[in-house]
């Protein structure tokens, strides 16, 4: 059997390389976890969950053997719980401010919230129950972590929800742009089919301004949620990009995750563009999908890095070299217009920019080329501007403007949450905050009717 | 090394660790094994008229992920032929001579019975014999074991009746199923018992199968209450022993029996008026080698308090437990909590609000940073807090200096009584 460098992966069964990389806690692991918490009143693991699960709460019921109990604890307070559990940077977040960090070491929090919502999807559970049906009409643009997050508290509270995504099925990144080792798709179905449950009818395979126009979105309904999240990487705008063997980084990873895996990084000598989360799923891809070698190129320096530590960690176990102060200068291909090689430039560090980051600047006469067979794009993801100004909603550069309190765009209608209005400086994109968007979005619009009936009662 | 040489009633062992009549004790081969590992002395499973016993017998209580903080049993007494068991003994005398064999016995209460009994287990050569008085199970619907053990009279007159023919130390081992611990071991003492023993199991139901309906353990969908012993019964062992060694009546000599786990326990025992200690829970769950630390931490902690002679510690705690009466009412102490230390859990703040003095204050610096304090003039030195934090030394309990000289409740009345005259 053929193993590439990293020992545990294999060039024949590309499938094994996709399965989840990290085990869940047995029953006897979860249960001595459990018990090790402490049980903090007034807990800060709470406060730093974006979603505020009461973390002691769905521990203690672990620790009791009412997995039913603990796994409606987290999905109530985050309807992609069981998705968080897998991604949320814990580190950062919950167990981070575990207090045992002080003392021993912090609750595995996300591993417990596994175990809990793994027990749910593996018993087939549905959580939750749809609120007495009211007479108002809700139309969610995009299934991802926000809308879903929306539509399952919308539901909850009676209103009638119907959400458009152009994609196959719903769940957005966690369906389709997570990798499949760190989230199976399966985790995120479940939480698709609990939000179906609830009567949220989803039209899969329906992009809105082209499967059905804006006007009639806008007219059919009494509200309208905006969470289209983001679009595909934007261009390097150099030369060769349209060669043969040249990726967006998130329709790469998507190929991962429809159908058979890919064949053709087999052997492949590979670049990636970019250092963030994203730039490491598509070098750990390429690395599962057989290429012979992967490096990622990125034109700053290891502390400018945007990937979390645990995913850099993560992608050097996989093999995958770093060239820090590295910028692509061009494309270069063969005669048959595939990717053959990539002009790089040497960077070095100047002047902290507004954004505090030091800013490259190019070393002179420092070209130099490296052969490769394929580039991976995953410098940032680009807008859906022409979808946004449909809507003719007022945005900067694509980043939907709100009412932060409200989450109204500049349409009364129309509300918008998630990726969609996330800009730059304004905290971590992170699939958890996607989902306590989409709860508070929900109150939101719940309280816009709230008060037009009671003004209409006072008019009387 | 201090010297950890004991002697029960003139029962002598190399060391003060024993293991109790139980299961560990059922045979030859056991007990030589547990010999080889180290212990001191064995009481051999109790001897009878044979018995038979049931399957499925044992279960325990876990508790919060932690196996085994009690244990409890429905076996009987030796399933086995009394010959056997006699040749057994014999033979690990003879192997180990400098090792207490004592040898557990129950017959019914009748006296012919019991003088059979105990010459022909002394005929095999044994050092001392233990009467179970204390078996709360099966037995003791025949009248034998506690049932026998409850009755300060019946005790009394059967320990008299071993008395009559014994040769050597005789053992009284009390059950704790009775109201009054000093009323039986006074009639120990009374009926001429060179030493007692406790405590023999507590009355017990380890718990009802969620699934089944079923007791936890059944014996074919039926149970019955067993016999309770482990960590979990320690502090009514070591209450127990402690009443016995502060009663003049009782005046003999104690074996300490009940949740002995490590070298800390028998100390503790020892310090509350054991001689000895008799271990069988705690074996049952790890086997035999734990003695090793026993007898190695015992050791240890002999030489860094400057102690000869394990012996020197027997009782010397026993002065210092007395009667609530007799606790000085102006006696204070107060909770202070250590902020470098404190991890900011607030279990000591929840439990202080919602089950004790509300004298806790979550507070928060000029920096934001969150802190807890002891509002001393409320706080009544209850400990709870104390006893809920999960860091050391994150909250210790201080002694104030007394505002008002010592005085009891006892001394009190007594002064209020003069007032009344």
């Amino acid at each position: 059997m053929g193993y590439s460098k990293s020992m545990n992966i294999s060039l024949d069964d590309l499938d094994q390389n996709f399965q989840e990389v990290q085990l869940g806690l047995t029953s006897i692991e979860a249960l001595e976890e459990a018990n090790r918490c402490l049980y903090c009143y007034d807990a800060p693991c709470i406060t730093a969950c974006p979603t505020s699960i009461d973390i002691p709460k769905f521990i203690k019921k672990i620790a009791s053997e009412n997995l039913l109990g603990s796994a409606k604890t987290i999905m109530d307070a985050n309807p992609i719980g069981a998705s968080c559990a897998r991604v949320c940077p814990t580190s950062e977040l919950c167990e981070g401010a575990c207090v045992l960090n002080h003392s021993t070491k912090p609750i595995m929090i996300g591993l417990l919230q596994r175990f809990a919502t793994d027990w749910a999807i593996k018993n087939e559970q549905y959580l939750f129950e749809a609120g007495i049906k009211k007479d108002k009409n809700i139309a969610i643009v995009g299934a991802g972590p926000a809308g879903l997050s929306a539509a399952r508290e919308l539901a909850r509270m009676g209103y009638r929800v119907t959400m458009f995504e152009a994609e196959e099925n719903a769940g957005g990144l966690n369906k389709y742009g997570i990798v499949s080792f760190r989230l199976p798709q399966r985790i995120s179905d479940w939480e698709v089919e609990q939000v179906k449950k609830l009567g949220v009818e989803i039209r899969t395979d329906t992009r809105v301004g082209v499967d059905i126009q804006v006007n009639e979105v806008l007219e059919t309904f009494d509200s309208v949620l905006l969470s289209i999240g983001m679009s595909h990487v934007p261009e390097l705008g150099i030369e060769g990009e349209d060669l043969n063997g040249v990726y967006d980084a998130i329709e790469f990873v998507k190929g991962t995750k429809s159908g058979s895996l890919p064949k053709t990084m087999k052997g492949k000598k590979v670049v990636v563009i970019g250092a963030g989360n994203t730039a490491i799923d598509g070098a750990t891809c390429s690395v599962r999908l057989g290429a012979e070698n992967v490096k990622i190129l990125y034109r700053r320096s290891m502390d400018e890095m945007t990937a979390y530590d645990f995913e850099y960690e993560f992608a050097k176990q996989d093999g995958v070299e770093f060239r820090w102060l590295t910028t692509p200068q061009r494309i270069i291909g063969n005669e048959n217009g595939n990717v053959c090689g990539i002009e790089c430039l040497r960077m070095e560090l100047g002047e902290p920019e507004h954004d505090g980051r030091r800013k490259p600047q190019p070393i002179q006469d420092s070209t130099f080329i490296l052969e490769v067979d394929a580039v991976i794009k995953a410098i940032g993801q680009s807008r859906y501007i022409e979808l946004i100004d449909d809507f003719g909603l007022d945005h900067h550069d694509g980043v939907v403007k709100i009412n932060t309190d409200s989450f109204l765009t500049s349409n009364p209608k129309v509300f918008a949450c998630g990726d969609v209005i996330f800009a730059k400086g304004q905290g971590e994109a992170m699939v958890v905050t996607a989902a306590q968007q989409g709860k508070e979005v929900a109150y939101a619009i719940h309280q816009q009717f709230t008060r037009e009936i009671v003004e209409a009662e006072s008019n009387k | 090394m201090a010297d950890l040489k004991m002697n029960l009633a003139g029962i002598r062992s190399p060391n003060p660790f024993w293991l109790a009549s139980a299961p560990p004790t059922n045979s030859g081969y056991q007990v030589q094994r547990a010999f080889e590992a180290g212990w001191g002395g064995a009481v051999w499973k109790t001897l009878g008229d044979p018995i038979l016993n049931v399957s499925s017998r044992f279960a325990a209580f876990h508790y919060n992920g932690q196996r085994v903080a009690g244990f409890n049993n429905i076996e009987l007494i030796t399933d086995r032929p009394l010959e056997e068991n006699l040749k057994e003994i014999y033979e690990t005398k003879n192997l180990f001579p400098n090792h207490a064999v004592v040898v557990s016995i129950m017959v019914e209460p009748k006296q012919e019975k019991w003088h059979e009994i105990v010459k022909r287990v002394e005929d095999v050569g044994v050092d001392g014999l233990e009467l179970n008085f204390g078996c709360p199970h099966g037995m003791a619907e025949r009248g034998m074991g506690s049932a026998s053990g409850q009755v300060p009279e019946l005790l009394e007159k059967q320990t008299y009746w071993v008395k009559e023919v014994a040769q050597t130390p005789v053992i009284v081992k009390l059950t704790p199923n009775i109201t009054d611990i000093n009323a039986i071991a006074e009639a120990a003492a009374h009926g001429g018992a060179d030493a007692i023993s406790l405590i023999n199991t507590i009355n017990s139901l380890i718990g009802v199968d969620l699934d089944t309906w079923n007791t936890i353990p059944h014996v074919g969908g039926k149970g019955a209450h067993g016999g309770y012993c482990g960590p979990a019964v320690k502090p009514i062992a070591l209450n127990m022993v402690a009443e016995c060694a502060r009663d003049e009546r009782v005046g003999i000599p104690i074996s300490g029996i009940g949740g002995i786990s490590n070298w800390k326990d028998a100390a503790e025992f020892m310090l509350m008026g054991a001689t000895g200690v008799q271990v069988c829970t705690a074996v049952m769950h790890h086997g035999f080698s734990i003695v090793e630390d026993m007898i190695d931490g015992l050791s240890n902690y002999l030489d860094r308090k400057g102690i000869a002679s394990v012996t020197d510690i027997i009782g010397k705690s026993v002065p210092k437990y007395s009667d609530w009466g007799n606790l000085d009412l102006n006696y204070k102490v107060v909770a202070r909590i250590n902020k470098d230390v404190c991890i900011n859990c607030n279990k000591c703040y929840i439990a202080c609000e919602d089950t004790s003095h509300q004298c806790i204050e979550m507070l928060e610096g000029s920096g934001g940073n969150k802190y807890l304090e002891v509002r001393e003039e409320d706080c009544v030195g209850c400990n709870l807090c104390s006893i809920v934090c999960p860091e050391e030394g994150a909250i210790s309990m201080v002694e104030l200096e007394n505002e008002h000289k010592s005085m009891t409740w006892n001394e009190r009345q007594a002064v209020m009584e003069t007032f009344r005259k």
